[in-house]
């Protein structure tokens, strides 16, 4: 089986990466491509940037980041935020995005990932979930993680498969930027009933939070504060996984000169 | 080539050609190209496709679309053409599956026949129990018989290293012998690169697959 990812997650507000505490609170971390580059070089099995405004403002400002990105990263990018119809994938993808993440124009219109998945093929689209603690489960957020729907986060789940989603990034607002750990439970519910990769947002504080997450169901982690704030080292985190038995990406470290 | 094509050609960076049929993944693969030095150019008639010296025909989709795009623009024959004069040709991913003689899905489509072979769906279902297709991820290729890979266009890759896969179709080759990579997905063997004289070919994404994937393109735009 392909192994376990370690993915590196760039929240990006205007032209810089940001990051907050349960969705709120962004504070700039620095530029985002150099963050990207370094994280490529250390290792990351792939990158994937939020567009934190753009459901807000209505438009995805990533374009020109990801032209940029496409000139250094030679892994598979996903690109997320403000994205409401095919066009906008597809121009994405042009200019060298190989995903597409829809969170909140997919809960006001379950539809447009059906036709993404037409259009482009399922392996393109990534549904991505913004899952907020309540009295019984989940609640699924919209404007990262901003706007309350009402629906419930596991009936969600299960839906964005059968309407043709090829991944779920599943993040957990309450634990995100937190350092404490996944939200494992969390985890374990939605990867029990899916047929497609999970990756788990939000929480990651040390190696073994990463493992923890692995062993609950997970295909995926996305690291984000970790990473930029230098808690934990893409290569500490690939041998924890390694140790523990479970297999990730294996290259030869050499100098491609 | 005289000598001084040659000379230039050394000194100003390989020129490669990608043919352009609206395939999604042309910026990558032009990106990690222009990343090792190489001149890119986008080949989208017949002729620029004759008269390229090194040719990448990459591809994400389905084989009966690729091949009808192909065809519609006149680049099948081009292709055919060129193949004979024995220019240096990587297809990836569909563009891979495309260089064998056909693709069964949907019925049976015919392919640009280059290589012995066909192309097959990868088996949903392996060992009593359901396989996830497609095949998405970072997976570990190995030589088949633990041939050696020096001088292949996997030279420089170690065994076991891991590539980037998306795909739900798979290349079946007649030939053995041209079969220079495999990998193992889920208990079905999958073809994962192929190498035959002038023709090679990478079911995985070269663009995509970090350092090990750079390596390997830099070993074609050696050839």
């Amino acid at each position: 089986m392909p192994g376990a990812r370690v993915i590196a997650r760039l929240d990006i507000k205007g032209p810089r990466v940001v990051k907050g505490i349960r969705f709120e609170g962004l504070r700039v971390v620095g530029d985002p491509n150099e963050l990207a580059k370094g994280y490529y070089d250390e290792g990351a099995d792939e990158i994937i940037y939020i567009d934190t405004v753009a459901s807000l403002y209505g438009r995805n400002s990533l374009d020109t980041i990801i032209s940029e990105a496409v000139r250094e990263i030679f892994i598979p990018i996903t690109v997320g935020g403000g994205i409401r119809s095919v066009d906008d994938a597809r121009g994405l993808l042009r200019i060298g995005a190989d995903k597409i993440a829809v969170n909140t124009e997919a809960l006001k219109r379950p539809g447009l990932i059906t036709e993404l998945s037409r259009a482009l093929g399922s392996q393109c689209v990534v549904a991505s979930i913004q899952a907020k603690r309540r009295a019984n489960g989940w609640e699924a957020y919209a404007d990262y993680g901003r706007e309350h729907t009402g629906i419930d986060a596991l009936e969600w789940a299960r839906k964005v498969e059968s309407l043709g989603a090829g991944e779920i990034l599943l993040s957990s607002v309450d634990m995100d930027g937190t350092g404490q750990g996944y939200d494992v439970e969390l985890i374990r519910s939605v990867a029990e009933n899916a047929g497609i990769p999970v990756i788990a947002s939000g929480g990651m504080g040390s190696p073994m939070h990463c493992l923890e997450a692995i062993r609950s169901g997970a295909d995926a982690v996305a690291l984000a504060s970790s990473l930029h704030y230098k808690k934990a080292g893409l290569n500490e985190i690939r041998a924890c996984l390694m140790d523990a038995g479970i297999s990730v990406r294996q290259w030869e470290e050499r100098s491609l000169s | 080539m005289s000598d001084g094509r040659r000379y230039k050609r050394e000194a100003m960076g390989r020129e490669v050609a990608i043919i352009d049929y609206g395939t999604g993944n042309v910026a990558s693969v032009a990106q990690a190209l222009e990343r090792l030095g190489a001149r890119v150019e986008l080949a989208a008639r017949p002729s620029e496709v004759m008269s390229a010296d090194s040719l990448v025909l990459p591809g994400v989709g389905a084989f009966g679309d690729g091949m009808r795009v192909l065809k519609e623009r006149g680049l099948d024959d081009a292709l055919m053409e060129y193949s004979l004069t024995g220019r240096p040709l990587l297809g990836i991913c569909l563009g891979m599956q495309l260089l064998f003689e056909s693709g069964e899905e949907f019925g049976s489509t015919k392919g640009l026949g280059l290589l012995p072979g066909k192309v097959a769906a990868i088996p949903r279902e392996g060992e009593g129990r359901a396989r996830k297709v497609p095949h998405v991820g970072w997976s570990a290729v190995t030589p088949p018989n633990g041939q050696d890979w020096t001088g292949s266009i996997l030279d420089g890759v170690l065994p076991g290293e891991s590539v980037y896969f998306v795909h739900s179709y798979m290349a079946v080759p007649d030939m053995d012998s041209c079969r220079i990579a495999e990998c193992d997905y889920d208990g079905c063997v999958v073809t994962a690169a192929i190498q035959e004289g002038p023709l090679v070919g990478c079911q995985f994404h070269p663009e995509k697959s970090g350092k090990t994937g750079l390596r390997i393109m830099r070993n074609f735009l050696k050839m």
